[in-house]
């Protein structure tokens, strides 16, 4: 019976073999494990062996029923993972085809460089200002040391609404709105639209961004307007990026300078977009002038500060080597969509 | 202000610097150099020669062939020319090929029509001048050289070309450096060097300066002083060589000697400086005054100007003679007949001539310069250097004696000597004396620890001003850097400022791409979104002195700007767009002189992206991030801008509008050039910011199931569902969560003028399992409500 038993396992595991399909897998289970299966045809000859062979015996067949019952499930598995490999691969697809298109939208250049600077200054711990863009000649001008029929006024072609009213040709009147209000310490920035009567041509428009900076505390010095342009100026162009500091004059600061910053694109050996300079003028600074102090109620003899400006334009323009500035204004999104 | 280097090296030696290095450092000491130009720098190689015979050419009726000597030893060279003015014996500029000449010309040996040429002979123009800086030279012929020089000598020195110019750009404050001395002390200064300014000396010819004129400033405020010498026997002539060279360096055209000194004298003082005929005058009495109103002049520019009240004139008893600091009278012009002259140099009221200067529409030199305050100091010294010119050129006789009416004399202004803060302030370690050095060099008087401004400074007002002066010579880049200390402030944004970013990043995450567009634009726009004429959006903040129509008034409102957006890019040809713009509209109040509101609005659109339910989905969303509930849709005909079958206004908080969307009206839309739907939706920005609220708190999560309806109501076609979603929420009582709709059918299996609406309501209790009676009586509520307000049953 034991060679009776064997026979049925080898019978068995070949027949396993030969299984392609889940049917034909339980046709193999009935065969040999079912109740008129072989395994069972042995098992009822049991009766006619001795008690010394029938525990022997019986345990073999249990072992033999438990490795083909392993094996069936084996096998069952095994054609399970090859049934879903086989239907993955029907599944394929063609992954190079396009995509569904799922539309982004783009933040304007001019905002996305306002929002750099923002942050910028702001890790510094300035907060931002906001001022009126229609806003009166005695913050546009006076309140900033430039009296009427000051030349200085040339500069900044005005457009007026009335002889008091004006659309503010630079951000600075900010300062002087948050000085009249705030007492030192004072740490803010003032992006905003300016406007100029200038014609729209490639590098001018009558209307304009530009970024107001003011700091005002005891004891701020020259130095400290150095050390903090340089911090931003790393930030905002690149770790080696060095500054140069040129005098100049603006009513509302004394000492004044122009700060040209090394040519982030050539880093300073010269190249067409610092017209081979090396440098490239970004921003005007200065010391805020003890008659714009006094003008706010704030004591010069006591406080000190400094303020800065620069145009979001032409950071814009550099930036991204944009020649015509009209560019900025037209919105066509084959434009928008490269930034 | 262009400085001939020539012209500098009279008052202090700048020869061993190197042209580069010199505008360098005059930029870093304040005086910016904006360029330079090496007059003649592109000239080489042109020599005088002279003409020792002429021969026809044999090929060429116009043609000639000249043999020029050099007297070099060599054998003379053959140079064809066409020119007709040539003659044997005359001193030509021959460029000797090879040859360079202005404009990137070069002279190379060759041969015209069979002849040999080994250069050419040059006219004026070739060598890149004009009859006013060689007044006997003629357009269209050979320069025959009436200069005092000799065969094979450079034309660059003949000419007085042999300089450089250098172009500064001064700033508004420092109007002394519009003029040769003033650069040469800042030269002086910069780099360290003496410096000599002569004192101008005049020979004086007898008569006496009484016996022609007197002279009367009626007010010393605006005429704070008027200095004026006379000059008898004068000869109109071409000024000399040197004098046109240096005028032309600096830009100033040459015109005739006393005009040339009048300029030179500008240019070398910084003073203007008049010069009229006397013989034009009405009797010898000289008065500076207001013009009467409605004064008539005619300016030597033949210009007629009617003068008010606030302009100040140089008159003669029965005229005005100049307009004061602007601009001379046609009446007492400079003639070549002119024998006797009046030289005026003055000092006049900044304001008073900017005023003046603009009412007549007329920026000069001269008013350019006044308008930015001079030194009255000045007047004397440049009136001497006038007048010693005119004896140095012959020009005329000076009359003994000088007129100065002096009424506005100033005392210097003073400040204290700090160092300390001054070093303090510039966070610098300067020695006391080093600054005092400085201010000293700069013309400043130090004594008893007080600084003195010269008269020529009258921007040295305070310790910013003299740290300023100090710094600017030592050098801003010499500043240590240092980082700043004091009380930390936070870079925090405001709750308004932090809603502004999360909002557009929600529209960017959307696809809208973000526009930006200007801020005036034309008046006409309202009528282009199809506004009526009492529209309170006309009522608008108008530019006084705009560039043009389009851009002559401030917006109020952004839907204009935003369909200019899209009907740009539509005419690009960019298939569809997604647009956005968070901008200001300016308000206007009663009066102009109030500043308007200037609230932020947002609008949005697209054209080729969607529907007006796309569009509807955005403002959802919009809402719904700003933390809004219970936002209600209501139609809206009455909009002429959209479509009055698709358009709504939206509400929160009851009655609160907050948005207006819609498809915009075709004709409104075929304005800007669009044949298909386009769809924009407003929202004022300031109103969504003020009900957006963001506190979040915790609601535990749903511990019961569910419990789902499906049912199908058939209403008329005109029925807006969001009626029917009203009736459902509030008959349904506290066990609905939500109410979806999921379809909408219209079509044969219903009457034409029938619609069947299905919806999905959910029903929940947070405190036990709903049993299916109590799902019924709620939903038999809403049944019974629907039935009874709208009429509605359930679909059989």
């Amino acid at each position: 019976m034991k060679e009776q038993l064997l026979q049925i396992k080898a019978d068995a595991e070949a027949k396993l073999a030969a299984v392609d399909g889940d049917a034909a897998l339980e046709q193999v289970r009935i065969e040999f494990l079912g109740k008129k299966g072989a395994l069972t045809a042995v098992l009822r000859g049991m009766g006619k062996l001795t008690a010394e062979e029938r525990p022997v015996i019986g345990q073999l067949a249990n072992e033999i029923r438990a490795a083909i019952e392993e094996e069936i499930a084996e096998k069952k598995e095994a054609l399970k993972t090859a049934a879903l490999e086989k239907r993955l691969l029907e599944e394929t697809i063609d992954v190079t085809a396009p995509g569904t298109t799922f539309p982004v939208g783009r933040r304007h250049p001019l905002d996305q460089v306002e929002q750099t600077l923002c942050d910028i200054f702001r890790s510094m711990g300035f907060t931002i200002a906001e001022g009126p863009e229609v806003e009166y000649d005695t913050y546009n001008f006076q309140k900033l040391n430039i009296p009427e029929n000051h030349p200085a006024r040339d500069t900044q072609d005005t457009f007026y609404i009335t002889d008091k009213v004006l659309l503010r040709s630079q951000t600075s009147p900010v300062q002087v709105r948050v000085m009249e209000k705030q007492r030192p310490p004072i740490r803010i920035i003032s992006p905003g639209r300016v406007y100029r009567s200038d014609a729209v041509d490639a590098t001018h428009s009558p209307m304009f961004h530009q970024l107001e900076g003011l700091v005002v505390d005891k004891g701020i010095t020259m130095g400290d307007l150095k050390g903090m342009l340089e911090t931003f100026a790393r930030q905002m162009f690149g770790d080696s990026t060095k500054l140069r500091f040129r005098p100049h004059h603006f009513p509302f600061t004394e000492p004044s300078a122009e700060v040209d910053v090394s040519c982030f694109v050539c880093g300073g050996k010269g190249c067409r977009v610092c017209k081979n300079e090396g440098w490239i003028e970004i921003l005007g600074a200065g010391m805020v002038h003890p008659n714009v102090l006094r003008g706010c109620d704030i004591d010069p003899e006591e406080y000190s500060g400094f303020a800065f400006g620069m145009g979001i334009e032409r950071i814009v323009m550099i930036k991204y080597a944009i020649d015509d500035m009209r560019n900025l204004y037209e919105n066509d999104l084959r434009f928008l969509s490269q930034f | 202000m262009n400085l001939s280097i020539n012209w500098l090296n009279d008052f202090v030696s700048t020869k061993d610097i190197k042209l580069q290095d010199y505008c360098d450092r005059m930029t870093d000491t304040g005086s910016k150099v904006e360029g330079y130009e090496v007059l003649g720098g592109d000239i080489e190689n042109v020599v005088v020669g002279r003409i020792v015979s002429i021969v026809p050419h044999p090929d060429s009726d116009h043609m000639v062939i000249c043999q020029l000597d050099f007297e070099d030893g060599n054998e003379p060279t053959q140079i064809v020319t066409g020119a007709q003015n040539v003659f044997e014996g005359a001193l030509v500029p021959v460029a000797k090929a090879p040859a360079k000449l202005p404009g990137g010309v070069t002279i190379k040996a060759g041969k015209l029509r069979g002849v040999e040429s080994n250069g050419m002979l040059c006219s004026i123009s070739e060598l890149g001048l004009t009859t006013h800086d060689v007044p006997y030279a003629i357009e269209d012929g050979i320069l025959i050289l009436q200069e005092d020089c000799k065969v094979g000598d450079d034309i660059r020195d003949v000419l007085c070309l042999n300089d450089a110019a250098v172009e500064f750009e001064i700033t508004s404050n420092r109007p002394d450096c519009l003029s040769v001395i003033g650069l040469a002390r800042e030269t002086a200064v910069s780099f360290g060097r003496p410096w000599t300014l002569p004192t101008p000396v005049v020979t004086e010819a007898g008569g006496s300066i009484a016996d022609y004129l007197s002279v009367d400033v009626e007010d010393g405020n605006l005429c704070r002083r008027y200095a004026a010498r006379v000059v008898r026997n004068v000869k109109i002539a071409p000024s000399p060589k040197w004098m046109r060279a240096r005028l032309r360096a600096a830009g100033v055209r040459p015109i005739n000697n006393i005009v040339d000194i009048t300029n030179y004298v500008m240019l070398e003082y910084g003073q203007p400086m008049h010069a009229f005929d006397y013989a034009m005058l009405d009797g010898s009495h000289i008065i500076v005054r207001n013009a009467a109103e409605g004064e008539n002049f005619r300016s030597l520019d033949d210009q007629d100007h009617i003068l008010d009240a606030a302009t100040l004139v140089i008159a003669d008893e029965k005229k005005a003679v100049a307009l004061a600091g602007v601009m001379g009278g046609a009446n007492s012009e400079i003639k070549d007949s002119t024998v006797t002259v009046v030289f005026e140099s003055a000092n006049f009221d900044g304001a008073t001539v900017r005023i003046g200067a603009k009412k007549q529409g007329m920026r000069t030199e001269s008013s350019g310069r006044f308008e930015k305050g001079l030194d009255p100091e000045n007047c004397m010294p440049a009136l001497e250097r006038a007048c010693e010119l005119v004896t140095l050129l012959g020009a005329g006789e000076v009359v003994s004696g000088c007129i100065d009416v002096y009424k506005g004399k100033k005392a210097p202004a003073t400040i204290p000597l700090e160092p300390a803060k001054i070093n303090h302030f510039l966070g610098t370690d300067l020695a006391p004396d080093y600054m005092e050095r400085i201010l000293t060099d700069l013309g400043c008087t130090v004594a008893d620890g007080k600084v003195t401004a010269p008269s020529w400074r009258a921007d040295l007002e305070s310790m910013n001003d003299i740290a300023e002066e100090v710094i600017r010579i030592y050098g801003y880049n010499k500043i240590e850097s240092t980082p700043f200390s004091g009380a930390v402030t936070a870079g925090s944004l405001t709750p308004r400022q932090a809603y502004k970013e999360r909002l557009q990043s929600l529209l960017l995450g959307m696809g809208l791409y973000q526009a930006n567009t200007f801020s005036f634009v034309s008046p006409r726009n309202i009528d282009k979104i199809g506004l009526p004429a009492d529209a309170s959006e006309r009522n608008s903040v108008v530019i006084s002195n705009p560039l043009g129509e389009d851009t002559s008034v401030m917006r109020t409102t952004l839907i204009p700007g935003l369909l200019d957006v899209l009907s740009h890019n539509n005419a690009y040809g960019t298939q569809s767009a997604m647009i956005y713009e968070l901008g200001h509209v300016y308000l206007p109040h009663e009066s102009a002189d109030e500043l308007p509101d200037e609230p932020l609005m947002l609008a949005l659109g697209f054209y080729n992206a969607g529907d007006f339910y796309t569009l509807k989905g955005m403002v959802d969303a919009i809402l719904t991030d700003a933390g809004l509930s219970r936002i209600r849709y209501a139609s809206c005909k009455t909009n002429p801008t959209f479509h009055p079958g698709r358009c709504a206004e939206v509400f929160v908080r009851g009655n609160m509008k907050i948005a207006t969307l819609g498809q915009i009206h075709p004709t409104v839309a075929a304005n800007y050039g669009f044949n298909q739907p386009v769809y924009v939706a407003y929202i004022p920005f300031e109103e969504l910011f003020a009900v957006a609220s963001f506190k979040k708190q915790y609601k535990a999560l749903p511990k019961y199931p569910a419990v789902t309806r499906d049912f199908a109501f058939v209403c008329q076609r005109a029925l807006e569902v969001g009626t029917i979603e009203e009736v459902i929420r509030k008959a349904a009582g506290k066990l609905i969560e939500k109410v979806e709709l999921f379809d909408i059918y219209t079509g044969d299996k219903i009457d034409a003028d029938k619609k069947s609406v299905a919806y999905r309501l959910t029903f929940r209790s947070p405190d036990h399992t709903l049993t299916d009676e109590e799902v019924t009586k709620a939903c038999d509520k809403i049944l019974a409500a629907l039935q009874k307000q709208l009429g509605i049953g359930v679909r059989g």
